[in-house]
């Protein structure tokens, strides 16, 4: 067994193992980077929030839609409350919401995906005809159905987006399983006599979850976009301070007309900003997952001759 | 060896520069010539740099390549200015058949019609007389005419390969390069694909490249071969010269490793794995899998040199004298 | 041949797909139609021996493996491995003896998970069957494994990927995972002809040795009839879905009875330029499964047929000492 032993003699070291398509992902794309920053910024302002907020956001601390001042960087709303101490508290609630929402519909879909796409048959009709009817449904329109009949509070807030938001997930990671399904490997693995609970967490599991990821941080931006449209048609319950209800307030209150400017842009781009960074991080995931993205002949630019000028024919 | 060659390729070099940095230098110097009505096999195993040669003749490489070497077409350095100069010989004098080409068909055009398209892109043709003209490749690959209105699908394996070489016939080229074009078909349908390429090259005077892994095929349908080993040519002479006195040991052990219908001799394998190609080679690449190495072997890297025997036999071993 | 030899019985196997009816069938009320990918196949496989079953594609050798192996249920017949059928057994009760049939499949670069290690990928079935009681010696039967298939010493392999190995250490390594639950039969589908020739017959050397030297049986699927005269004691020679020719691989070779073999032996390409064989090619391919012609199956390609051909379907038949059979009226 010479012969074999020799081939043995593998160049290189074990390789470190697989840290994931994800890590690679972020450390190479300037976009990913900026992405999972903006979402750490905000995570770190949310848990923070306490501490850092520098006015309460339930007693006055200046005039009604007083200007952007040094005491004051983002001025006052119309019950002379700091808004950059509402934004920086409101982020936190935002956030549960946008977490909570995705985490259950992550739950559900990666769930339902599975197991459509694992054991098909009626399994995959059934869950699939469920899935499809949600898809149809637009999501405005049902949410706000839904939030008017159970009336408004946190949790049927968190609720309603995460039951709209699996399906969107429940579809594609179906259509992974199904494709993963054909692998020999995971047939290999069956005449072994794997059972259904080892394949699906020992070999199809892994193959999904970097997808999983790249959707959950996609959904995650729905969720709390979904969340600020729900409390600005006045769905959620206007005595907590989130991003959604600043923004309503600052229109009920008239702060268009008012010219208080403070009390709506800077409270938008926090929302669009977070939003953004979470599709930064989520598409760049998603690439990084599709190799087709990469292929060479898209590029215009061609192969080349190399100038052998110089070269000995040691060189070469 | 022909006094004018249809083709000639000389000290043809490919590199490709490495994502992480680094290059992998994929072809290491091939040279080989052919003539009109020639078939030439290019044989070796997986990585030995056959199909990035035949990429390189036709100019078709990635944007991270870089090539160097002379490919003369009836005189003519195609190659001496990149791209430009190579682009009026593709397919019209230089075409090829790709590898799984017969499952690269457009599903949802005719056959016909996809036969046709190349022809309107590059010659003056009216759109009836390139399906006129279809049709004719068609029945040349021995496909009825009328089979062109049908969609790939429809096609069996076998007749969608010979709809693959129809198509690179289309612009009448002088060359055919073929890459593994029976590796996927049955053997039954194998023997019909190679009595057609045969017919071809002899009916029409095409000359044509083989590349292939399988010795077998190349030793009944080609004149002479090329054995492929990290990167260049190991081997070349007659296909007969290539198995009755063979010179190189991996030749030597490829034929032994392939498995003979009649013969009783133990098939063997050869230990070991090719060398990277992404690091410079110290002696000859072969040594350390082979069996009959020599002090010369580790510090000098062998070329190419003609041996007695047979016109245009060449090794590129130190002990090619005595050896084997 | 005393019966105790016999490992693997097949018996008038067979095994169909529906063909997917349009809604113009349905509603036409066209019967269902059915592809018939094994049709009959009947053949035994004693303790040591390996069997080649070789065919073209599309003959129905992979299903009938697979069917044999229960991945596909089997419309007829039976299969009786070590006496026992097992073509009745629930898949649950199937599960425990899964661990006397183990398959190699044709991909080494598809058939092993690619975030596996070597490690886990052999310890798999070890853990599924509830082999070895401690992490040591799952690692020790795993290590043992690893070596019997040839990957010497196992330490240079077991935290190695898929991807960190050639070809032949992969499909290596595919059969240590199946040598580690130490079967009684071992189904190779095609379990070289993705690999470099270089080292092909390595795997194929494994192979044999280890029916030779032990208790193990081999059905090996392949297309490559050099391969199979080289290592297989018998040959099954496989068309549309049947078997028709079956018999010691020297005498099928040297001596093919069946005009389909013979015309298959004619298209192998020679290593010798100088031996030119006549290629006897028949016409066209073989024909769709869904419409299996009347009478005997390969009628109208064959070059020797009579009318007798049409109206009987011939069986496998004795045709020549030692086991010889083929099934054709005039051989």
């Amino acid at each position: 067994m010479s012969a074999i032993a020799t081939e043995a003699a593998l160049a290189g070291p074990v390789s470190p193992g697989r840290a994931g398509l994800i890590r690679q992902a972020i450390t190479e794309r300037k976009a990913a980077a900026l992405g999972l920053g903006i979402i750490v910024f905000f995570v770190i302002l949310a848990l923070a929030s306490p501490l850092i907020a520098p006015y309460s956001t339930t007693a006055r601390s200046c005039a009604v839609f007083a200007p952007p001042s040094g005491n004051h960087w983002l001025g006052c709303d119309d019950g002379g409350i700091d808004v950059l101490s509402e934004i920086i508290s409101g982020g936190r609630i935002s956030l549960i919401i946008g977490f909570a929402a995705t985490l259950i519909a992550m739950l559900i879909g990666g769930g339902v995906g599975i197991a459509a796409g694992y054991f098909g048959r009626w399994i995959d009709i059934s869950l699939m005809r469920i899935t499809d009817y949600l898809l149809v449904i637009p999501d405005l329109a049902f949410a706000m159905v839904i939030a008017d009949v159970w009336g408004p509070s946190l949790s049927h807030v968190i609720l309603v987006i995460a039951v709209l938001e699996w399906a969107a997930t429940a579809r594609i990671i179906r259509a992974q399983v199904m494709s993963i399904k054909q692998r020999v490997y995971i047939k290999r693995a069956r005449s072994i006599g794997a059972s259904h609970a080892r394949i699906i967490g020992r070999h199809i599991l892994p193959q999904v979850g970097p997808l999983l990821m790249a959707n959950t941080v996609l959904t995650i931006a729905v969720a709390i976009y979904l969340e600020t449209a729900l409390a600005f048609l006045g769905l959620e319950d206007p005595s907590t301070t989130t991003w959604g209800t600043i923004l309503e307030h600052a229109f009920d209150r008239a702060a268009v007309s008012a010219g208080a400017w403070w009390a709506i842009v800077p409270d938008g781009l926090v929302i669009t900003l977070l939003i953004m960074g979470c599709f930064l991080l989520g598409q760049a995931i998603e690439d990084a997952l599709n190799p087709r993205l990469r292929v060479a002949h898209l590029s215009s630019r061609r192969w080349a001759l190399r100038p052998l000028a110089g070269r000995g024919p040691d060189a070469i | 060896m022909t006094v004018s060659s249809l083709l000639e390729v000389r000290d043809l070099h490919v590199w490709f520069s490495m994502p992480g940095g680094g290059e992998l230098h994929a072809v290491q110097g091939v040279g080989f010539e052919l003539g009109a009505g020639e078939r030439f096999g290019l044989v070796g195993e997986s990585g030995c740099g056959k199909t990035t040669t035949i990429l390189a003749m036709m100019g078709l490489l990635p944007p991270n390549a870089l090539v160097a070497g002379e490919v003369r077409f009836d005189g003519t350095d195609i190659l001496a200015g990149g791209e430009d100069t190579v682009r009026p010989h593709r397919w019209t004098d230089l075409a090829m058949v790709f590898q799984g080409a017969m499952n690269a068909l457009n599903p949802v055009r005719t056959v016909a019609a996809q036969i046709a398209e190349p022809m309107l892109l590059h010659k003056d043709t009216s759109a009836s007389a390139a399906r006129k003209r279809a049709g004719e490749l068609l029945e040349m690959v021995g496909i009825p005419a009328a089979s062109g209105a049908r969609y790939p699908h429809e096609f069996s394996g076998g007749m969608r390969q010979r709809a693959a070489i129809a198509m690179a016939l289309a612009c009448e080229p002088k060359v055919l390069l073929a890459d593994e074009p029976t590796t996927a078909l049955d053997v039954m349908v194998q023997a019909q694909i190679l009595e057609l390429l045969v017919s071809l090259s002899d009916e029409l005077g095409l000359a044509l490249v083989l590349v292939t892994h399988d010795l077998p095929v190349v030793a009944q349908i080609c004149h002479r071969a090329g054995v492929m080993y990290a990167g260049e040519v190991v081997e070349t002479g007659t296909t007969d010269a290539l198995f009755h006195a063979t010179r190189h040991p991996y030749t030597r052990l490829l034929f032994a490793a392939t498995p003979d219908l009649y013969g009783d001799e133990d098939v063997v394998s050869i230990p070991g794995t090719p060398p990277r190609l992404d690091e410079p080679i110290a002696g000859c690449p072969f040594r350390p899998r082979c069996d009959v190495v020599i002090d010369q072997c580790e510090h000098q890297r062998p070329v190419l040199l003609p041996v007695g025997g047979s016109a245009g036999h060449a090794v590129a071993c130190h002990r090619a004298g005595g050896a084997a | 041949m005393t019966p105790d030899d016999v490992l693997l019985e097949v018996a008038d196997l067979r095994t169909r797909y529906p063909v997917r009816r349009s809604i113009a069938d349905r509603l036409a009320r066209r019967p269902q139609r059915w592809v018939r990918a094994v049709d009959g196949v009947s053949f035994s496989l004693r303790r040591g021996e390996m069997v080649a079953l070789v065919g073209e594609s599309g003959c129905g050798k992979t299903t009938a493996a697979q069917t044999i192996l229960r991945m596909v249920e089997p419309a007829g017949g039976t299969v009786r491995v070590d006496g026992r059928d097992i073509t009745a057994l629930s898949q649950r009760r199937l599960r425990p003896l899964r661990r006397g049939i183990q398959m190699v499949y044709q991909d080494p670069y598809e058939s092993l998970d690619p975030r596996f290690r070597v490690r886990q990928t052999v310890a798999e079935p070890l853990l599924v069957h509830g082999i070895g009681a401690s992490r040591a010696e799952r690692e020790k039967l795993v290590a043992e494994a690893l070596e019997r298939a040839g990957l010497a010493p196992a330490r240079l392999y077991l935290d190695r990927y898929p991807h960190e190995l050639s070809g032949g250490q992969r499909q290596r390594v595919a059969i240590a995972a199946a040598l580690a639950l130490d079967p009684m039969l071992l189904l190779a589908d095609e379990p070289v002809s993705m690999l470099d020739v270089s080292v092909r017959a390595g795997v194929l050397a494994l192979l044999d040795g280890l029916r030779k030297d032990g208790k193990l049986g081999v059905l090996m699927i392949t297309h490559d009839l050099s391969t199979a005269a080289h290592f297989a004691d018998r040959i099954a020679v496989m068309y549309l879905g049947r078997i028709v020719e079956y018999g010691p691989a020297r005498s099928v070779i040297a001596d093919p009875r069946h005009p389909y073999t013979k015309a298959l032996l004619s298209v192998v390409p020679d290593r010798d330029p100088r031996k030119r064989r006549k290629p006897q090619i028949l016409s066209g391919e073989t024909p769709n499964p869904v419409a299996i012609p009347a009478g005997c199956r390969f009628r109208p390609r064959c070059p020797i047929a009579v009318d007798r051909c049409a109206g009987e379907d011939p069986a496998l038949a004795s045709a020549a000492p030692g086991g010889h059979e083929v099934a054709c009226l005039l051989a």
